[in-house]
């Protein structure tokens, strides 16, 4: 993946924040943020997955004028998904994510983000098939070109969805 | 408010209520602001029909943001030095999550943590791992 420009905006702090359900005011109010040790807003620990908003190729983002395997008029915009896209079969997953911090991330903050292939291994799961893991290491480095944040993500492809343990005798989770 | 070292003790156990009841709302939210819009998080008639799962079921870094709260909650702003889960089942519209951070080491101004969250069935959804500065 190519480098690329993550610029840090207070607003999408504010959203990404509400969005995990964290009512903190480091994340949004600035008079407040400033009264911390943080000494300003700054943005939750999860919060550089969202450089994908600043990535012109990502692959789970709809394109203007493309075909899109989400559904529309049919169950899915086309009749084969592409990577990751859980299609068909099985699909992408999350599998991991790991984060080092080496300094908090502040709203203003402008960050370049480098992607390295990592490993890629293999294993027989019991709910769905084969699983093909592959990890990527991602490095975050601000304005000065300061490391900020690595993120190390693995991700799975299945062979077929995961299947579903039996529902629990009480405390049904959905309704048909 | 930062945690102090002395005050910390290996086997200590935090915990909190992440989500109750959690909605696909809030499931959409998360897929706007982080910009992961795989419609196995927000499209039903996909997810089932197409992907074959029985409903969306939530980004597993909505858990991990979710969990994240509790962390820096209990260290306090911009402490974090590490964290990093696995998500080892995945999380439904309608569930209710808690979580646990257990002290599992206190040395040189750095306390360390077992990560774990759970549904109302008591089925681990994610497990990892955190580091924080702590005060002396």
């Amino acid at each position: 993946m190519a480098a690329k420009t993550f610029p840090i905006e207070a607003g999408h702090i504010m959203m990404f924040a509400r969005s995990v359900g964290d009512p903190n005011p480091v994340y949004y109010d600035a008079e407040a943020a400033k009264k911390t040790e943080a000494g300003g807003v700054i943005a939750p620990p999860t919060f550089v997955q969202s450089s994908a908003q600043f990535d012109p190729d990502y692959f789970l983002r709809p394109k203007i004028g493309q075909p899109w395997f989400g559904s529309g008029k049919n169950p899915t915009g086309i009749t084969r998904a592409p990577g990751g896209g859980g299609g068909g079969g099985g699909g992408g997953l999350h599998a991991e994510q790991h984060y080092e911090y080496h300094r908090p991330l502040k709203a203003g903050d402008v960050l370049t983000a480098t992607t390295f292939p990592g490993k890629t291994w293999e294993k027989e799961g019991k709910r769905s098939g084969k699983l093909v893991f592959s990890e990527s290491v991602t490095e975050y480095r601000d304005q000065n070109g300061e490391l900020v944040v690595t993120a190390r993500g693995v991700g799975v492809r299945t062979e077929r969805p995961v299947e579903q343990p039996a529902p629990p005798a009480t405390g049904k989770k959905e309704e048909a | 408010m930062a945690l102090s070292a002395s005050k910390l003790k290996v086997g200590d156990v935090h915990s909190a209520r992440l989500v109750e009841d959690l909605k696909r709302t809030q499931i959409v939210q998360y897929a706007g602001a982080s910009g992961d819009y795989n419609p196995l998080h927000t499209d039903e008639i996909f997810t089932t029909k197409v992907a074959g799962y029985p409903s969306v079921f939530a980004h597993g870094m909505l858990t991990m943001g979710m969990t994240g709260r509790m962390l820096t909650d209990l260290v306090g702003d911009a402490r974090l030095t590490k964290y990093g889960v696995r998500f080892t089942s995945q999380v439904w519209p309608g569930d209710t999550l808690d979580g646990t951070a257990t002290v599992t080491e206190v040395a040189d101004g750095i306390a360390r943590f077992d990560v774990s969250t759970k549904n109302q069935d008591g089925v681990e959804v994610l497990s990892g791992y955190a580091e924080a500065r702590v005060d002396p």
